[in-house]
């Protein structure tokens, strides 16, 4: 790994600071693919920001009608939370489902959810759930949140604090695990609201996306069987193909809705 | 810079460069070589230190983010000449062949007992040890071993 400079912000405002003037800065989270990338010199900062020592940042509660994650909060944290199993049952069962154990002590919903890399976990949720990712300098929508392959919204050094959650009337999240990684080789999150349901679909394209067909054929009640996804928009790489991945879309969204 | 951390029960105090691996530090700094690096990429758990009691992958973890922290490796988990429950385990029940893997199934062992107590099913184990490679064994005599390793912890 190449050397870098190491702060220690202890809060928001710090870390920004920290960032803004630490030439090519990182920010640091759980650090389950930052430190890889940097052992594999795909990323060499200058400065690595650490965000651990920042008070507050892994609190869970609900507000009103949202579920309210930090960025901080690990992946185990999120999976035997009583409140999130309250709240979202298929959050806290994303999130066990997540890497293995040792990963999920680590990983963080913030560091994926800005990392936005196209086979994970929670950036279905937080597209499917109406999610608003709230950051040292505002909000943004999760419908405009993800832009494609590890690319968001967020500023350049803009720190993700807390993630918000619409509470769903009833959610499931199926995935075909990838064996070695468990990265999602496809995953299609379900929510139910009264308004009708959000759909999303993550590992199978270049980013997550919404599934308009599936929502409206959800809405309308009716059978999946004619759903499909054009494979000329989806990945193929030497786990599955285009073709596959598009006929793993319906299944895992078939199994998602069977729980709702 | 300096850091401060209690390694197996002893208070450290170190010098160490920001891009340090914890692994790099126990192994190459402090040749506490039981901790052994199989993959180097997070996936085969061979380097599984405790961090404050749970198992972590330490060729994904920076030594500067143990400051202040608590790290208990393979070497610091016997007493004296007794050994910990679920190394004691995995010698009864044979649960390594070459034994590569072994100190990091321990840490895991250790953290799948603390996490589901004294009665563990195989089923729960296999699915727990998804962070953990091994070559050689077929794993089920170290599925044996974390089962029993378990009980003993919680009898103990």
């Amino acid at each position: 790994m190449r050397e870098f400079a190491y702060a220690k912000p202890a809060s928001l405002a710090d870390a920004a600071s920290a960032y803004a003037s630490g030439g090519e800065a990182a920010l640091l989270a759980g650090g389950h693919t930052l430190i890889p990338a940097m052992k594999s010199r795909l990323r060499q900062p200058d400065t690595l920001v650490d965000l651990n020592a920042i008070p507050g940042l892994d609190a869970i509660a609900v507000e009103g009608d949202r579920l309210w994650v930090g960025a901080l909060a690990r992946h185990a944290a999120v999976a035997a939370s009583p409140v999130v199993a309250k709240a979202i049952p298929a959050l806290a069962c994303l999130a066990a489902g997540i890497g293995d154990p040792q990963v999920r002590v680590r990983g963080t919903m913030g560091g994926s959810v800005a990392n936005n890399d196209p086979a994970a976990d929670y950036p279905a949720a937080v597209l499917a759930m109406d999610a608003v990712v709230e950051t040292d300098r505002g909000a943004h929508a999760a419908d405009d949140f993800f832009q494609g392959m590890f690319t968001t919204a967020l500023d350049d050094g803009e720190i993700i604090a807390r993630i918000g959650f619409r509470v769903p009337q009833a959610a499931a999240y199926a995935k075909f695990r990838h064996p070695a990684s468990r990265y999602a080789i496809v995953g299609v999150f379900v929510a139910k609201y009264a308004g009708g349901h959000r759909v999303a679909v993550t590992g199978a394209g270049p980013g997550v996306f919404r599934w308009a067909d599936a929502e409206a054929a959800l809405d309308a009640g009716g059978s999946l069987d004619a759903l499909a996804l054009d494979p000329s928009e989806l990945n193929t790489d030497i786990h599955a193909s285009a073709d596959y991945r598009a006929a793993l879309c319906v299944t895992m969204l078939k199994r998602a809705a069977a729980q709702i | 810079m300096e850091i401060a951390f209690t390694l197996n029960g002893e208070a450290k105090r170190l010098t160490v460069s920001p891009a340090t691996l914890l692994v790099e530090l126990l192994r190459d700094g402090l040749h506490l070589t039981g901790t052994h690096i199989g993959c180097d990429t997070s996936q085969c758990g061979a380097c599984n230190v405790l961090l404050d009691g749970e198992p972590v992958k330490s060729c994904t973890l920076l030594a500067v983010q143990c400051d202040g922290r608590t790290v208990t490796t393979v070497e610091g988990l016997a007493k004296g000449e007794a050994l910990h429950p679920m190394q004691a385990a995995f010698r009864e029940h044979h649960g390594l062949q070459c034994g590569f893997c072994t100190p990091g199934m321990i840490m895991a062992g250790i953290g799948i007992a603390k996490r589901h107590g004294r009665d563990i099913s195989r089923e729960t184990i296999a699915h727990e040890l998804e962070g953990n490679l091994c070559r050689c064994t077929g794993y089920q005599n170290i599925v044996t071993a974390i089962q029993a390793g378990a009980k003993e912890m919680a009898d103990a």
